[in-house]
């Protein structure tokens, strides 16, 4: 089964990383640049799981979150938090904007994709 | 190079790329900052640059530049907490610190040897920085620190939260007999875990992965159907695991919803010893696969919602509730500072190379244009023949072409002035001088190339002005001047060139010092009577330097009279004002691009050659009575009221001896820097076109008076003059005339 | 050649000036392109000849026999431009013929004899015999630097 996942990364390293780690393992990646973007592309799309940055301009992930838990088709979908900060707080507040799970930069892609699998099969 | 079959090859490469972006950034949330901004997005864009610098080193195992990037972001994050406020010291600690990472950048892109010494300095400052203001930030840092060690390849899912629990990788399996043990779980989601997007069934199924596993699944709690809310949690599942695992691999399964469960794990001892525990497990309906475990339907409905008492194993944490309220708020105020989302610019990336060739090609086409039309046009077709109308339509667009091309070449003078911003905080503190920069007119657009190349000359202005344009504190204190002193680097479009300009508020240009210093030095006679002009532009002099003791910061052989050189084969002009005690400026006037220039085409001893058509005033024939001669082989012809000196193109380029008679010569009035005007004999005007600019190698063998070369329409090269360099050296010539309005000029 | 190959083997590239054998790195050799008119560059020293076309850039050339000191001759049509490049500048040399490639190895060569060289630098790096025939091995960097015009 090919999940199809929407990565949010203001850096195209990031979102490059992100690609190069799943393409490969079968995965469907879209990407945008921040928040603002993200929304835009997410209404194209019906991603199996989404992974954002917290950190970007425009709209930061915890607001990202926060608007993608507003849209009722996607209540329940999975998102990743991906930051190099793994300070508890910040996982806290990921949590409450409504993150499902987390996962620290830098990352490998075996990592990348357990915690893909951990949320959305 | 990068190999295009290594996608992280190219990821790499585009990280570095990409690092550049935020450097800039990073220089210019700095700056902002020192110019008195306090909004938190300024805060965090500059925090959001090193944040993304020091995320993407750590993917290529970056180690010193994610250390360094690390501890950078640690204190710009007290910032960002507004724990502490950036000014004054902390400011300037940043600014040093964005020059480091910089380096490190660099260094880490070339591979080259680590500056370790700067590091362990600036890291050592940030730390003090941090121990003044930070409280115990550096204390926690250090923890922190082992996240960022590069080595990850391993499945590292204890994310920091719990550093007591390190999980052994999974890709290690214990050497010799199995010892595999019985898990008793039980797993109650609470309705929160499915707000956050999670399902149950991922981590059963994760489990179901360990080794073998017995799901029950528990459903009394269910309520009636018309009681059941789609929001809340009613089931729960007790899980039988036998797996040659830990708790704590265990427990990674259910990392992200900690706190939004009961989550019961109790250990048996070895499988062998007893499988009798598992009795007192409920069991309503235990299967042996967990899809089966999933398909069950509501049978027992169960109204009240069992009262579950907190007993989550290896839960240590405060309830993440406790800092939602204020988490919330945070995100919203955030949210409300950033300034209008600005829309995003869509850019591609290409490679300098291709665009390089794209400039040659359209040139190339230029040229062959220019081949077809004087074949076409001596073919003696009618001006009026769909031959010749289509050639002016391709005319027209070959222009078009060529113009387009050339505006994929500007780009602002931005990262140029960001790098003369480090240049002036490193020269003054070389100096001692406290110095402010300030700039204008960073999105003035030039060719790459002219600002790649206008990088060294402006380097050299920058630290001349600090080191030698500049007073000392005490001395501008006394000359009732602010103790700071001030730098302006501007740049305009002007006229069709692009302007830029060095200047100081310093004590300006000490002539009597520079003609001292020239007459010691045998650069021009004792007695000679110079203008200030004149004396302001024997700086550009070679051999010539102000500095009494050769400071280390400006002295190092390199000359204003390189600057000169290196602005002139740009094309470009440098000039001197300078009013004593109030300052100096250097002003820059360079072409817009070094592609293409419109130019006169001219004939000289079966020579053909190129005069850029600004310079030209306007053409004249002349006639015996116009020319004087001041002294022999030294002449003047007169326009109108003036005299103007007379120079023969021919013998001023070696390319023949001097004319004797002017009758009927053709003369160009050019211009002259300044106010200056000289008149040169030509043989004959053969066009005037725009031309496609060819550098000349120069690395061995620099032509005087020549700025350039194009290609004709016959394939053959013509020079492109610099007019100004040709008069110069006429002027300082011997026996040449000498001219109060060719002032500016000397040697 | 394949036996020599384990060691590390040089192609040269041989041709004429002034009677006389020498040759380059065939490395450093990018083409080879008959004589065409150049455009003079004012008061360049007598060895440079000027730029010239090269599909789209600017070629400077430099007479190698002038350069080396040897006598001025006229140019004729066998005269060949060999297109060289060192540390990324291309040059154009002038010289009467090209005669050949040649294949040795580090040790096919000696070093010159001590001799003050008569334009100063050693632009002779080695010698070599190829059938009795002396070659001089050149040593570019030496030809390519920088000059001086003659202007004052």
């Amino acid at each position: 089964m090919t999940l199809e996942i929407l990565a949010v990364d203001d850096s195209r390293t990031m979102r490059d990383m992100i690609r190069l780690a799943l393409l490969p393992a079968g995965f469907n990646v879209h990407t945008a640049d921040d928040g603002v973007h993200g929304i835009e592309v997410l209404e194209g799309i019906e991603p199996d799981a989404i992974i954002t940055d917290i950190n970007m301009p425009r709209m930061d992930g915890f607001g990202f979150i926060d608007a993608v838990r507003g849209q009722d088709k996607h209540r329940a979908t999975p998102i990743l938090v991906l930051t190099t900060e793994a300070a508890p707080e910040l996982k806290a507040r990921a949590r409450t904007a409504g993150a499902t799970g987390w996962i620290v930069k830098p990352f490998d892609p075996t990592k990348l994709i357990k915690a893909l699998q951990m949320v959305a099969g | 190079m990068t190999d295009s079959n290594d996608p992280m090859a190219e990821i790499r490469a585009s990280f570095f790329i990409e690092c550049e972006e935020l450097l800039e950034a990073l220089q210019d949330g700095l700056q902002a900052l020192d110019e008195g901004a306090t909004d938190s997005e300024t805060i965090n864009v500059v925090f959001r640059a090193v944040h993304s610098i020091k995320g993407g080193a750590g993917a290529f195992g970056l180690e010193a530049l994610v250390r360094f990037a690390h501890r950078f972001e640690t204190a710009l994050d007290e910032v960002r907490a507004g724990r502490m406020s950036p000014d004054g010291n902390a400011l300037k600690l940043f600014f040093q610190c964005a020059d480091h990472l910089s380096d490190l950048v660099r260094v880490s892109r070339d591979a080259g040897p680590l500056p370790e010494d700067e590091t362990g300095k600036l890291l050592a400052q940030l730390d003090t920085l941090l121990g003044d203001e930070g409280g115990s930030a550096g204390e926690e840092e250090a923890e922190e620190d082992i996240d960022f060690q590069p080595a990850t390849l391993s499945f590292d899912l204890d994310l920091g939260g719990d550093e007591d629990t390190d999980l052994p990788p999974l890709d290690i399996e214990p050497i010799g007999e199995e010892s595999k043990s019985k898990f008793l779980i039980k797993f109650k989601p609470e309705s929160e875990l499915f707000e956050t997007g999670n399902e149950p069934f991922h981590m059963l199924r994760t489990l179901d992965s360990m080794g073998e596993c017995i799901f029950t699944c528990h459903t009394e709690n269910l309520p009636a159907l018309d009681e059941l809310s789609p929001e809340s949690s009613y089931l729960y599942w007790t899980v039988e695991l036998i797996a040659d695992v830990e708790i704590a691999e265990i427990t990674s399964a259910f990392e992200f919803v900690e706190g939004l469960c009961v989550l019961e794990i109790t250990q048996d001892a070895d499988v062998s010893q007893t499988s009798e525990t598992d009795a007192e497990v409920l069991s309503d309906t235990p299967v042996d696969s967990l899809s089966d475990s999933l398909d069950i339907e509501p049978e027992t409905p169960d109204p009240a919602p069992q009262q579950v008492v907190e007993t989550e194993a290896e839960e240590k944490k405060p309830a993440p509730e406790a800092a939602a309220p204020l988490a919330e708020k945070d995100v919203k105020t955030a949210q409300k500072a950033a300034p209008p989302a600005a829309p995003a610019k869509s850019v591609v990336r290409v490679d300098l190379d291709r665009i390089e060739r794209l400039v040659n090609l359209v040139g190339e086409l230029v040229i062959n244009q220019a081949m077809l039309s004087q074949s076409l046009e001596s073919s003696g077709l009618s001006p009026h023949s769909d031959a010749m109308n289509g050639l002016e339509e391709f005319q027209r667009l070959t222009r078009d072409i060529q113009d387009s091309v050339m505006m994929i070449r500007a780009q602002p003078v931005k990262s140029l002035f960001q790098r003369m911003s480090r240049i002036v905080r490193e020269a003054s503190a070389a100096v001692g001088k406290d110095v402010r920069l300030i700039t204008d007119g960073e999105g003035t657009e030039v060719d790459k190339t002219v600002i790649e190349r206008l990088a060294d000359p402006l380097t050299h202005m920058i630290r001349n002005a600090v080191d030698h344009g500049l007073e000392s504190s005490e001395d501008r204190i006394a000359a009732g001047k602010p103790a700071q002193g001030r730098v302006n680097l501007t740049a305009a479009h002007r006229s069709g060139r692009v302007v830029i300009e060095v200047s100081d508020d310093g004590g300006g240009i000490n002539r009597p010092k520079v003609l001292q210093i020239a007459t010691d030095k045998g650069l021009i006679a004792p007695d000679a009577n110079l203008s200030e002009t004149e004396i302001d532009n024997l700086l550009f002099l070679p051999g010539f330097s102000t500095a009494t003791v050769v400071s280390d910061l400006s002295g190092r052989g390199v000359g204003m009279d390189v600057v000169r050189t290196a602005i002139q084969a740009l094309g470009g002009r440098i000039t001197i004002s300078s009013t004593p005690g109030s300052g100096t400026t250097f002003s820059i006037s360079l072409p817009l691009t070094l592609a293409v220039l419109d130019g006169m085409v001219v004939q000289v001893a079966d020579e053909t050659l190129v005069l850029p058509l600004n310079v030209v005033i306007e053409t004249l024939t002349l006639s015996k009575n116009d020319v004087e001669m001041v002294r022999p082989g030294a002449h003047v012809v007169r326009v109108r009221s003036g005299f103007v000196p007379l120079f023969d193109l021919g013998k001023e380029l070696g390319y023949r001896a001097p004319i004797e008679d002017y009758e009927g010569s053709v003369v160009l009035l050019i211009a002259h820097e300044d106010e200056g005007r000289a008149a040169i004999i030509i043989d004959s005007i053969q066009d005037q076109r725009q031309v496609v600019i060819k550098g000349l190698d120069d690395s061995f063998y620099r032509a005087p008076g020549i700025a350039a070369a194009t290609i004709l329409g016959d394939g053959q090269i013509a020079l492109i003059l610099d007019t100004s360099d040709i008069i110069s050296n006429a002027i300082g010539s011997p026996g040449a005339p000498q001219s109060q309005n060719l002032a500016g000029l000397s040697a | 050649m394949t036996e020599k190959e384990s060691h590390t083997t040089l192609e040269l590239l041989t041709f004429r000036l002034a009677d006389q054998e020498y040759s380059l790195d065939i490395m450093s050799v990018r083409e080879i392109r008959g004589w065409t008119r150049t455009t003079p560059l004012p008061h360049a020293p007598s060895y440079m000849k000027g730029v010239i076309n090269l599909r789209g850039t600017v070629l400077p050339v430099m007479d190698l026999s002038q350069r080396l000191g040897l006598a001025p001759r006229e140019h004729t049509d066998r005269n060949v431009i060999i297109v060289v490049n060192h540390n990324d500048i291309m040059t154009g040399l002038l010289v009467d013929a090209v005669s050949d490639i040649i294949a040795l190895t580090a040790d096919d060569l000696q070093p010159p004899p001590e001799m003050q060289s008569q334009s100063g630098a050693n632009v002779v790096s080695s010698l070599t015999l190829i059938d009795e025939r002396m070659i001089r091995v050149l040593d570019l960097s030496s030809i390519i630097t920088e000059v001086q015009s003659t202007a004052a």
